[in-house]
């Protein structure tokens, strides 16, 4: 019954949402307010349906109910319940459903809180919301319905893939997805201007806080996702460079470049048309992201063995929104003004860099992805983009771009002050070579890049933290006043601040784990001693148990320092016996923001067992780094102007014209 | 300035970095990408000592040796032609005889593969897309590859991971 239930509330989701993609274009036509506000109600309740749907599936994932497919082939009553429940997403027909439930999400606050929003405008988006969401419910229904029924139900399931039996499945793809899909309304948004024919800074203070909400998760999506790979794949990296990385690294560089042209459209009203554009290329990598995870298209290290038919579908709804949206920008987008004029040197020039930076590094990134799916369709030539490939393309272009970061914010609109801004940033260089020097002569003899890095990400910090104290006058006006000013500041200049130094302190823990991160690799015995980076790691023994779903082989080790005994760190090898799988559950002993990390391989026939311990230094800064972006973040989305919204728009219109 | 120039300015800047950005994709595309392929095409292509490529087929049953200090030996096959493999290291959760893997690495000048990445497929077919690919072209699929690890599981079952979860296990050589 709770099956069918869904399945019906989907059916209905589907047509609601082919009422709200044509019946408010019609009604802005006919410019009748009536049909223009069916987008509305007809938005609540397709998020009203998409959530009946997502909650049956959850109610028959949690009641273990074996007669419907989806619930057999991915969980198991033994499952604890936190996995039953995270296990609706962590299969193709559920995850695909979390896809169009968060976008019903999305379409349904656009209609709740955009009461500001003109009319048409307002119609608009909704129904190109209404667009995408009925292709993917379409999608659902004839390609992977996750309510199908078995004739004959079976008595237990055959369990969800072990590596996704962790907490990590809870929060990675639910806030990558809020990522992905939030882009959608930025997307909306620059389709409904293109239809209109009309776009101004109102516009972009609108659509704004929506791609930074989107931004946000999109970061901590990525960071967690990261972390989670270097937990639970038991060999300590955090970035692959893996296709399914970078479709979900494609849309954040360009999500990034669209926060910041945004901010050059809303303050000058100028870089309109690159605007949309970018908005149109956030959201259509995010459609290449999904279609190149959902199809199993690419040579993947992340399994994914789906039959061809869902990839076709993919591949279409791809082709018909991408070239779709872009075959109007081609035809509409001369018909949007340029304003503002701007000097080469000054805080638009310098987001332009930024913007032409993020997004090479963008296209550096698609073609290595797509490079050997191409090769293989022309020439049959199966290859490999690895790792090398990306270090050498992406780093040389993010350098230059982190140099530019801390000067951004020190040049004026309209005309910047370069010898000024370097000026300001004296400090911050200076404490940057100061870094360089020290770590030259601590590491002699290393790689002379890694100095030079870490420099420059102190630079970036420190470049942050300048202009902070610029701005609050702090060390040249009494502390009064600089508390004064600090509660002063719009809350965005906070939030860039944070954002920047966070771009920093991540890159400070990418190359401190990568230059210096040291490993031990060995068949250890019971009472064998390993020592690494001054730590003594004494294995005292193994130990069998038995788990809900699985045996567990718990290896148990006293680590000490100088003689000094600090912890237990317990890593385990668990045996799935439904999946005939095993798992590595690595354990991590963490000082300050550096970490012990060991993972166990197989055990030898005398009793020994193969060790692997590696000690990171300052790898958390690699995640610490992300969450303070999107602190910063949510510092500029608390901001009173964006918080309040846009004003209604010049009566004058800024001398633009309807397209009618 | 007038407005020209400064759109030129801004052009200029744009093309001079995408055109940085293409000498480096093509030098990076020249140096680091690494060729598949299966002991049949390694046999006939007679590829150099100290060719970097990636090595796809079946872990042979009962070829796999372990010796001192986690070295092991083992051969990969792809129904037509066997190539001896030497690792050392820690292999993947998932590695077992039978089982479809990839490894990256080089020939020495005895013909052994010596590599230093072995990588395994994390789903429950346990069956590479280059190795199914590469064994059905050659005729040797059997679908009963994929029916090995379980009786329940199906070789067309759909996918079970979710981004960023189901990765292969990789083993990094010391």
């Amino acid at each position: 019954m709770i099956a069918e239930s869904g399945h019906y509330a989907l059916v209905l989701a589907l047509a609601l949402a082919l009422i709200q993609s044509t019946v408010p274009v019609l009604g802005a036509r006919l410019r009748d307010p009536a049909l223009m506000g069916v987008a509305r109600s007809s938005a609540i309740g397709q998020l009203l349906f998409a959530a009946t749907a997502f909650a049956a599936l959850v109610t028959l994932h949690v009641t273990s109910d074996f007669s419907v497919v989806n619930v057999f082939e991915n969980s198991h009553s033994l499952k604890p319940m936190i996995y039953k429940i995270t296990g609706v997403w962590g299969n193709h027909e559920g995850s695909m459903l979390l896809w169009v439930s968060i976008l019903a999400l999305f379409g349904g606050l656009v209609a709740i809180f955009g009461n500001n929003l003109p009319l048409s405008l307002r119609a608009h988006v909704l129904a190109v919301q209404a667009w995408i969401a009925s292709a993917f419910y379409l999608f659902i229904l004839m390609t992977s319905n996750p309510f199908l029924r078995i004739a004959n139900p079976p008595i237990e399931g055959r369990d969800l893939n072990p590596i996704l039996q962790d907490i990590g499945l809870a929060v990675h793809p639910p806030m990558l997805y809020l990522g992905y899909v939030g882009f959608s309304i930025s997307f909306s948004f620059a389709i409904a201007a293109l239809l209109e024919g009309r776009i101004d800074a109102a516009w972009a203070r609108w659509v704004r806080p929506w791609t930074l909400v989107a931004w946000i998760f999109l970061t901590l999506g990525i960071a967690m996702g990261s972390y989670w790979a270097y937990y639970e794949l038991g060999w300590g990296g955090w970035w692959f460079w893996d296709p399914v990385e970078n479709a979900s690294l494609m849309p954040w560089l360009a999500g990034t470049a669209l926060l910041h042209s945004a901010l050059v459209m809303e303050k000058r009203n100028a870089l309109k048309v690159w605007t949309i554009l970018l908005s149109i290329m956030t959201f259509s990598l995010s459609l290449l992201g999904t279609f190149l995870v959902r199809s199993g298209v690419l040579t993947s290290v992340h399994a994914f063995a789906s039959d061809p038919t869902r990839g076709v579908f993919i591949l279409l709804i791809l082709c018909l929104f991408i070239g779709g949206s872009l075959t109007l920008f081609a035809a509409r987008a001369s018909t949007l003004k340029q304003g503002g004029l701007f000097a080469p040197i000054s805080r638009e020039g310098a987001l332009v860099l930024n913007n032409l930076f993020l997004t090479t590094a963008c296209a550096t990134v698609l073609i290595g992805t797509l490079y050997p799916l191409a090769l293989e369709v022309v020439t049959g030539a199966k290859i490999s983009v690895g790792a090398p490939f990306f270090n050498l393309t992406f780093g040389p272009l993010f350098f230059p771009l982190l140099v530019a970061v801390p000067f951004g914010p020190m040049l004026a609109w309209k005309r910047g002050d370069l010898l000024g801004a370097a000026q300001r940033l004296l400090a911050a260089g200076v404490v940057a070579l100061f870094v360089i020097a020290v770590v030259w002569a601590w590491t002699r003899g290393g790689s002379a890049l890694a100095p030079l890095a870490i420099g420059l990400a102190v630079f970036v910090v420190g470049g942050a933290v300048s202009d902070l104290i610029e701005r609050t006058g702090l060390f040249r006006v009494p502390l009064v006043t600089v508390m004064r000013r600090s509660r002063g500041l719009p809350r965005s200049v906070w939030g860039t601040a944070f954002a920047h130094a966070g771009l920093g302190v991540a890159l400070i823990g990418i190359v401190c784990e990568t230059t210096w991160n040291s490993e031990y690799i060995a068949t250890m015995r019971p009472d064998d001693v390993a020592k690494l980076a001054g730590y003594e790691l004494k294995l005292d023994g193994l130990s069998q148990r038995q788990g809900p779903n699985f045996r567990e082989m718990t290896a148990s080790f006293t680590v000490s320092l100088d003689g000094e005994r600090l912890a237990v760190m317990t890593p385990s090898k668990r045996n799935f016996t439904t999946r005939a799988m095993s798992t590595t559950e690595a354990a991590l002993l963490t000082r300050g923001v550096s970490q012990l990390y060991i993972s166990l391989g197989d055990t030898t026939a005398e009793g020994a067992i193969a060790v692997r311990i590696y000690h990171k230094p300052l790898v958390l800064l690699i995640w610490l780094g992300p969450v303070l972006m999107a602190f910063g973040g949510m510092m500029s989305l608390s901001d009173r102007r964006l918080r309040v919204g846009a004003p209604k728009p010049a009566k004058a219109l800024r001398g633009l014209q309807a397209a009618e | 300035m007038t407005r020209k120039q400064r759109k030129l300015t801004i052009i200029g800047g744009a093309l001079a970095v995408l055109a940085v950005a293409l000498g480096l994709v093509l030098n990076a595309l020249r140096d680091s990408i690494v060729f598949f392929s299966t002991p049949t095409m390694v046999a006939e292509k007679h590829v150099a000592p100290g060719t970097r490529f990636r090595l796809g087929g079946l872990v042979e049953p009962g070829s796999l040796v372990r010796g001192d200090n986690l070295a092991v030996k083992f051969e990969v096959a792809d129904g037509a032609a066997k190539l001896p493999v030497a690792f050392k290291g820690i292999l993947p959760d998932l590695f077992r005889e039978g089982q479809g893997i990839v490894a990256e690495g080089a020939l020495d000048t005895s013909g052994v593969f010596r590599a230093d990445t072995v990588l395994a497929k994390h789903d429950e077919t346990y069956m590479p897309k280059d190795v199914a690919d590469a064994l059905k072209k050659q005729g040797h699929w059997k679908d009963d590859y994929g029916a090995r690890p379980g009786a329940n599981a199906k070789p067309s079952a759909g996918a079970t991971a979710t981004q960023g979860a189901a990765r292969l296990v990789q083993g990094v050589s010391q």
